[in-house]
């Protein structure tokens, strides 16, 4: 079964001029790989802005209203105990609590929304049946397109490819599925 | 030095950061095989020195644990000693972490790729070191769950409008945040990693703790954004820390402490300390993994010069607590201060500002920037001075409170300082076994400003 193809490209500017032929021959279910973030990419693959600021936005906003109610609940309904002559209500000192609570759940939410957004952790990818990827985390630049996009084909694509300067073009094939 | 840039040639601007003629190749290599050949001899014996401060560590709170805080020297008034001084002496060393991670990203100075990783990794070994404080000084362990918001059957709640929660908070969040951007950032060289396994358990670990990284855009692109917010987020935290801590001492009344200047005093200063520790730690690494094209003389520099203005901003705040003191008129504060310059812990007062004061401003000197030898004693020097500084407030004002016939000297007991000693310990194993297993340098920071991955795109 063929998953999809594999090119590779000799650096990050020739990546960025194939992934905009790729994107302008109407492909849309294909990806680069490069080790690093290549600046402009987004741009050169047709991406939209990611999502993932509303994500953070709504759970730090959610952590901040956990701290401010957490606090005064104790202090003015479960527990009211006057301490040090301080009123019950000091919205003032809960500050500091609301503001870490705030940042806490910001800071899960970026993490666990990237990996959300990204469908990691994924330990299985038609990309990894290829030896030659293994140089993606260490030096190499690759495309790969799947074969579940509309406008895939064995040849065609492959051919495609290979005419915009991939090097190493290959098939993905695995048995499974 | 003949690792030294040539002073007189040096033009920042144009400078390389990384020197050598490194490639995408060369940075994986280097920094990968690291972890992948043995441990060289001189990493057994540190790990045998650290491990042994580990077990003397234990050794001391089981002691603590069976007999009770009565073993150190704590009297009355002196209720805070070495436990508070070590919490915040090690809360203190971890920003510096952080100031590189994230507010040097926010600014996007280049040169922190080469020492980011390392410096975040110290921040979360000096916050558990930190962490073990409060939580041992407490007497009876078993009872910390006092500190928690959870209900119990005495119906008892936490004070939430008392600093130390704040502390309990604000440090507790430091730490996950601090842990979950490291995390984050160690995700793409993991997976480097795991393509450069050749065994099968090796592949099977980096495999699992990289989380099937492909390294897509596609991916990179919410990577990048969560990166940008989990420094953005950890930017006004690592500000808040240790003002927090610092609230501990500010709301109370004790002359010496009831200042408004504490929180960005302390911040300056456990900048100013971070630095130190970051310092100390890369000099010895990149001398034994032989990094010095990736971590080189000009970083050295770049931190000289942060450690030189966190530096003038302690000082600035000690002769601004004299300033306040005489004019605010309050006696108990002149004498407070007075004290601490000429009284019982005079001795103290003046190690911290021969370390933190006078010593740094030797940094205006291109020269000292540039020697390693004498950058490393420095650093060292100035975490000696920090931890006074530390003690310095902390005991000098206790121990000469409103009440003259309550006054007492303070020294620690060997437990007290077995117990310090023992917190390297831990903090070293942690480190020595992060630099066998994990890469120390961000191979893909690193990678990312290479000129070569800075090619200019020509408008289409």
């Amino acid at each position: 079964m063929i998953h999809g193809i594999l090119a590779e490209f000799r650096n990050p500017l020739d990546l960025m001029h194939a992934a905009e032929k790729v994107r302008d021959a109407g492909y849309n279910k294909f990806d680069c790989h490069s080790p690093f973030p290549v600046h402009g990419m987004d741009q050169a693959m047709g991406l939209k802005r990611s999502k993932l600021g509303f994500v953070i936005a709504f759970f730090a906003i959610l952590g901040g209203l956990i701290g401010f109610a957490l606090q005064s609940w104790t202090h003015s309904i479960a527990y009211p105990l006057t301490i040090s002559g301080k009123p019950l209500f000091a919205w003032q000192a809960y500050i500091i609590i609301i503001f870490a609570l705030f940042v806490l759940f910001g800071a899960i939410s970026a993490v666990l929304g990237m990996l959300h957004f990204n469908r990691l952790p994924r330990f299985h990818h038609p990309v990894f049946y290829s030896e030659n990827f293994k140089k993606a985390t260490d030096d190499g630049f690759f495309i790969s397109i799947e074969s579940e996009d509309s406008k895939f084909s064995d040849t065609e694509t492959k051919s495609f490819l290979e005419s915009i300067g991939g090097d190493n073009v290959e098939l993905l094939e695995g048995d499974d599925e | 030095m003949s690792e030294a840039l040539h002073p007189q040639q040096f033009d920042p601007e144009k400078a390389p950061l990384i020197t050598g003629g490194q490639t995408f190749g060369s940075i994986t290599e280097k920094i990968s095989s690291i972890v992948e050949k043995r441990a060289p001899k001189e990493w057994w014996l540190l790990f045998a020195m650290a491990l042994s401060g580990l077990f003397l560590l234990l050794g001391t709170l089981g002691w603590l644990i069976w007999e009770g805080t009565g073993i150190w020297g704590l009297n009355n008034p002196v209720g805070w000693g070495w436990a508070i001084v070590n919490f915040v002496f090690w809360v203190g060393i971890g920003h510096a972490g952080t100031l590189i991670s994230a507010v040097l990203f926010l600014f996007r100075q280049k040169w922190r790729t080469s020492i980011n990783r390392f410096a975040e990794a110290m921040t979360i070994f000096a916050v558990i070191c930190a962490l073990l404080f409060p939580g041992i000084h407490v007497g009876r362990i078993w009872l910390l769950y006092y500190f928690f918001p959870v209900p119990n059957q005495m119906g008892m709640w936490p004070n939430f409008r008392s600093p130390l929660l704040w502390d309990f908070f604000a440090v507790g969040t430091y730490f996950t945040v601090s842990l979950l951007f490291w995390y984050t950032g160690l995700i793409p060289d993991l997976a480097t990693l795991r393509d450069r396994a050749k065994k099968r358990i090796r592949k099977m670990t980096f495999g699992v703790l990289s989380l099937g990284w492909r390294g897509g855009n596609r991916q990179w692109q919410h990577y990048e954004l969560a990166y940008l917010v989990l420094a953005g987020l950890s930017t006004p935290l690592v500000l808040s820390v240790h003002s927090v801590v610092s609230t501990d001492f500010a709301t109370s009344l004790v002359p010496g402490w009831h200042t408004t200047i504490f929180p960005p005093y302390f911040v300056a200063g456990a900048v100013f300390s971070g630095f130190g520790m970051v310092m100390t730690l890369v000099i010895i690494a990149r001398k034994f993994y032989g990094l010095h094209h990736i971590i080189t003389a000009q970083h050295l520099d770049k931190m000289a010069k942060i450690m030189l203005v966190t530096s003038s901003m302690v000082g600035y705040a000690y002769s601004m607590e004299f300033f306040i003191a005489w004019y605010s008129g309050n006696v108990y504060e002149q004498f407070a201060f007075i004290n601490r310059g000429f009284g019982n812990y005079a001795w103290a007062y003046w190690i911290m500002i021969s370390c933190n004061v006078i010593l740094p401003q030797f940094f205006w000197f291109k020269k000292i920037r540039y020697n390693t030898k004498l950058l490393f004693i420095a650093s060292i020097l100035v975490n000696v001075g920090m931890w006074f500084e530390r003690f310095v407030i902390t005991v000098s004002s206790l121990s000469r409170d409103f009440l003259p016939s309550s006054w007492a000297y303070y020294s620690p007991t060997i437990f007290d300082i077995l117990t310090f000693v023992g917190s390297f310990g831990l903090f070293f194993t942690f480190f020595l076994l992060f630099l066998r297993f994990l890469p120390m340098v961000s191979m893909t920071e690193v990678k990312g400003i290479l000129p070569e991955a800075n090619q200019h795109h020509e408008t289409h």
